[in-house]
C-alpha cells in the first residue's frame, strides 16, 4: 500500500542525506520525494511516498523516528489528509493542437503559464492520480518535457505536525 | 573566562570528560590536536599502528568497562582506515566517539590532499555524526557526542573537524558543558506498564517458557536483575553470543548460548517454548534460523530500547520498548507476592530440557588422546582451567570464536569481548590490547587463528611500546577453519583459498618484538606452556597452538530450518 509519510527535519547539513540514505540503506522504497523549510528556520519538511506491507512501513516509521535529526514524523495515510503534487508541462501546441491543450488543461483546471508559437507550458496542481491523468490525457498532442514536485501533504481538520 | 584554541578545547574536553585514554594515530590534518594532546598528561594517547586497530583498542575498552571508547585518526586513509572499526561498533551497539581530522573548511570539496567525506562514508555504520562548522561549537557538539554514544542504544558517533577549526590562533570561551539537550533524541527508558504487566501474566502462566536475552543485558547494566528474575521463575535461560556472561553460564538453569552454533538443548528448547521472553536481543538471522520456522508454538515478549528492534524480524505479541533494567525491575516487582499457575507444567519443561542436555553430554568433541594433534575446544577448557574462568576474553573471527564461546564458561558480563554482528577478523588482538591497559591486574586472553592475527599482527609493536601484557592464544590450524568447514559441508571440500600456506614461525616473529612465544604441538606441551604464560600477568606471551585442522564447530544449525534443525557432529544431525 502506497503511504505519505511527512517528516520535520532538523535544517543541518546532511540531514536529508541520512534520510534519503536510509532508504536505500534497508531497501525501502521511495516514490517520491519533498523537502523545503517550514515557517521555523531550523526545520524542514519532507515528505515521502513509499509503498509497502504494514511490516515494512512500521519499520520505516522506526527507522526514521531513531534518525537523530529527525524531529518528528506522521503517516498522514493513517488519517484524513489533503495530498498536493504540482506538476508543469511543456507540451507541442502547434495549429489545432493549441486548442486541445488549452481546453484539456481547462478540464483539469491547469493554467498555461507560458506560451511560444510552438510550445504551452501548463502548470496543474492536484493529488497524483490528477496528475498522472492529465499526463495520459496529454500523451497522444504531445508531451515535450514533465517536472513534478513530489507529493506535499498536510492533515486534515485540527491535527498538526509541528513541535 | 578561559579562551582556548579548538585544539586545547578538545584535549581540555576530553579531561573534563573524565577520559583517561585515547587511542589514535597522527596526521597533517590531526597535528594541531596532536600538539594539545602533547601540552597536556590528563589523557593518555595510545599510538597504535594502524587506525583500524585504534577503534578495535577503544571498542574492547568500551565492551570491558561499559564506556564510551575514543578514536583520534587524521583525515582521508586515517579516517577511512577507522572504517571497519566504525561498522563493528555500531553492529554491537558499543559506546565509541571517533574524532577524525578533515582537511581545512576552505579546501573541502576540492580533492584536497588526504581528503575524504568520512561522514558520508561513515554514515550507514555510525549513531551519529557531526561536522564541527566553528570552533566556539567544539565542547557542545562533543558533549552530544558522548551523550548519544552512550545513552539509548548506544553505537559510534563520528566527529569531523577541519584542520582550521584547531587553529591555535584562534581562541574561543571555553565552558564544560555539564549537559546538554537533543530535542529529538529522547531515549526511553521506562516500559509501558500495561504491557510489563500483560507480560507477566503471560509468564506465571507459562508451560514452556525460555528467557532469550542479548547484548543490551550487557550494555544495560541489568545482568543482576535478569540473574534475580530468572532464579525467581525458575524458568531456562539462553543467551545470545552477545549476551554471554548476562546470566552466569555455569547456573543450572542456564542453557547456553543458542543460534547458529549455539547448544543442542539451547535450541530444542526454543524450538519447543510456548513462550519466549526476548530482551535486549534482536532475533539476528544468526539465532533465528529460518524465520518461516522459527518456534513455532512460542508466543513472543520482546523488551528492547531500540523499537526497531522489534517485529524486524520475528512478529512480538508483546513489544515493550525500554531499557532493560529497568523492565525487569518492574516485572520483579509485579511478580513478588503473586502465585505461579505453572508450577507442575514448569517441572515437566524441565524434565525434557534435561533428557536434552543428557542426550549430548559428553558427546560434544572427542578429546584428543596423548600422541594426538590437540583439539581445538580442550585447548580453551584448559585455559579456562588456568584463567580460573576469570579472565576477560576477546576473539576474532572464526572457529575459534565460536569453540571459546563453547567451552569458556563466563560468570560474568563484559568478559566475552566478540565482535558478533559485523564478524571482523583482526579484532581480538587490539581489542585485548584496549582491554588490559583498563584492566591492568586482569588476565586479558585473546583466542586468535592464524588468519585473524596476521590481519592485526602489527600492534605487536604497539604492546612493545606501552608494555601491554595480553596473552595470544593461536589455534593454529594452518586454514581458515571456518570458511574450510563450510567448503567442506557445502563445495564437497573443494577448500578455495581457505588454507595459508607461508605461514610464519609465529614463534620467531613474536620474538623479533622481543616477547615470549611458545609453541605448543602436542597434547604433552599444552600444561607446561600454560603454566609459563600465566605465570605473569603483565606479560605478553603468545602461545602458537597447533590444533587439529579437520574439527568442525557443531553443533550447527542446517540452512533454512528451524531452530531444532542441527548438525551434531560429522555424522550426526537431528
Amino acid at each position: 500500500m502506497r503511504h505519505i509519510i511527512s517528516i520535520l527535519l532538523e535544517n543541518e547539513p546532511g540531514a536529508l542525506s541520512r534520510v534519503v540514505g536510509l532508504f536505500s540503506q534497508r531497501n525501502f522504497n521511495i516514490e517520491t520525494l519533498n523537502v523545503a523549510p517550514t515557517e521555523d528556520p531550523s526545520l524542514s519538511r519532507l515528505t515521502v511516498t513509499t509503498v509497502g506491507d504494514d511490516r515494512v512501513i512500521e519499520q520505516i516509521t522506526k527507522h526514521l523516528n531513531k534518525l537523530i535529526d529527525v524531529v518528528k514524523l506522521v503517516d498522514l495515510t493513517e488519517g484524513n489528509h489533503i495530498e498536493r503534487e504540482l506538476m508543469l508541462v511543456k507540451v507541442k501546441a502547434l495549429g489545432a493542437a493549441r486548442d486541445e491543450v488549452k481546453r484539456t488543461a481547462d478540464i483539469f483546471r491547469a493554467q498555461v503559464v507560458d506560451v511560444t508559437p510552438s510550445v504551452y507550458t501548463v502548470q496543474i496542481t492536484g493529488d497524483a492520480g490528477k496528475l498522472d491523468a492529465f499526463v495520459q490525457a496529454m500523451a497522444p498532442i504531445g508531451i515535450l518535457e514533465v517536472a513534478r514536485t513530489g507529493v506535499s501533504g498536510i492533515a486534515r481538520g485540527d491535527k498538526l505536525l509541528t513541535l | 573566562m578561559e579562551l582556548l584554541s579548538g585544539a586545547d578545547m578538545i584535549a581540555r574536553f576530553l579531561k573534563d570528560e573524565g577520559v583517561e585514554r585515547i587511542y589514535g594515530y597522527p596526521g597533517g590534518a590531526a597535528l594541531h590536536i596532536y600538539d594539545a594532546l602533547f601540552r597536556q598528561d590528563s589523557v593518555q594517547h595510545i599510538l597504535v599502528r594502524h587506525e583500524q586497530a585504534a577503534t578495535h583498542a577503544a571498542d574492547g575498552y568500551a565492551r570491558a568497562s561499559g564506556k564510551p571508547g575514543v578514536v583520534l585518526v587524521t583525515s582521508g586513509p586515517g579516517a577511512t582506515n577507522a572504517v571497519t572499526g566504525i561498522a563493528t561498533a555500531y553492529m554491537d551497539s558499543i559506546p565509541m566517539v571517533v574524532l577524525c581530522g578533515q582537511v581545512a573548511s576552505h579546501l573541502i570539496g576540492e580533492d584536497a590532499f588526504q581528503e575524504t567525506d568520512i561522514v558520508g562514508v561513515t554514515r550507514p555504520v555510525v549513531k551519529h555524526s557531526f561536522s564541527i562548522r566553528h570552533p566556539s561549537q567544539i565542547p557542545e557538539v562533543l558533549k552530544k557526542a558522548f551523550y548519544l554514544a552512550a545513552t539509548g542504544r548506544p553505537g559510534p558517533v563520528v566527529v569531523d573537524i577541519p584542520k582550521d577549526m584547531t587553529a591555535p590562533t584562534e581562541r574561543y570561551e571555553y565552558v564544560y558543558p555539564k549537559k546538554v539537550k537533543i530535542r529529538s533524541y529522547n531515549p526511553v527508558t521506562r516500559g509501558h506498564s500495561g504491557q510489563i504487566k500483560k507480560a507477566v501474566d503471560m509468564m506465571l502462566k507459562a508451560r514452556r517458557p525460555v528467557f532469550y536475552t542479548g547484548g543490551g543485558i550487557v550494555t544495560g547494566r541489568a545482568s543482576e536483575a535478569l540473574t534475580d528474575l530468572v532464579r525467581r521463575l525458575g524458568f531456562p535461560i539462553t543467551t545470545t553470543l552477545m549476551g554471554i556472561g548476562g546470566y552466569p553460564q555455569g547456573d543450572r538453569q542456564s542453557l547456553g548460548w543458542l543460534g547458529m552454533h549455539g547448544s543442542f538443548e539451547a535450541n530444542m528448547a526454543m524450538h519447543h517454548a510456548d513462550l519466549i521472553v526476548a530482551i535486549g536481543a534482536r532475533f539476528d538471522d544468526r539465532v533465528t534460523n529460518n524465520t518461516s520456522k522459527f518456534c513455532p508454538t512460542a508466543k513472543i515478549v520482546h523488551v528492547d530500547i531500540d523499537p526497531s528492534s522489534i517485529s524486524k524480524t520475528v512478529r512480538a505479541d508483546v513489544p515493550i520498548v525500554g531499557a532493560a533494567g529497568s523492565v525487569i525491575d518492574e516485572m520483579i516487582s509485579l511478580i513478588q507476592g503473586r502465585e505461579a499457575s505453572n508450577a507442575e507444567s514448569l517441572g515437566e519443561w524441565w524434565k525434557s530440557i534435561e533428557g536434552w542436555r543428557s542426550e549430548r553430554e559428553g558427546k560434544l568433541y572427542e578429546p584428543s588422546k596423548p600422541g594426538e594433534a590437540l583439539k581445538p575446544q580442550e585447548v580453551i577448557e584448559a585455559v579456562y582451567r588456568a584463567t580460573r574462568g576469570e579472565a576477560f576474553v576477546t576473539t576474532d573471527v572464526g572457529q575459534h570464536q565460536m569453540f571459546a564461546a563453547q567451552y569458556y564458561k563466563f560468570a560474568k558480563p563484559n568478559r566475552f569481548i566478540t565482535s558478533g554482528g559485523l564478524g571482523t577478523m583482526g579484532f581480538g588482538f587490539p581489542a585485548a590490547m584496549g582491554v588490559k591497559l583498563s584492566y591492568p591486574q586482569d588476565d586479558v586472553v585473546c583466542f586468535t587463528g592464524e588468519g585473524s592475527f596476521q590481519m592485526m599482527m602489527q600492534e605487536l609493536s604497539t604492546c612493545k611500546q606501552f608494555d601491554v601484557g595480553v596473552k595470544i592464544v593461536n589455534l593454529n590450524n594452518q586454514s581458515l577453519g571456518m570458511v574450510r568447514q563450510w567448503q567442506d559441508l557445502n563445495y564437497k571440500s573443494r577448500h578455495a583459498h581457505s588454507y595459508m600456506e607461508s605461514l610464519p614461525d609465529f614463534t620467531k616473529l613474536i620474538e623479533a618484538y622481543g616477547f615470549t612465544a611458545i609453541k605448543v604441538k602436542t597434547h604433552d606441551e599444552l600444561a607446561p606452556a600454560l603454566e609459563r604464560a600465566f605465570a605473569d600477568t603483565n606479560e605478553l606471551v603468545f602461545l602458537d597452538i597447533y590444533v587439529d585442522p579437520f574439527e568442525h564447530v557443531y553443533p550447527m544449525q542446517v540452512p533454512l530450518g528451524s531452530m531444532r534443525d542441527m548438525l551434531l557432529s560429522k555424522t550426526e544431525r537431528t
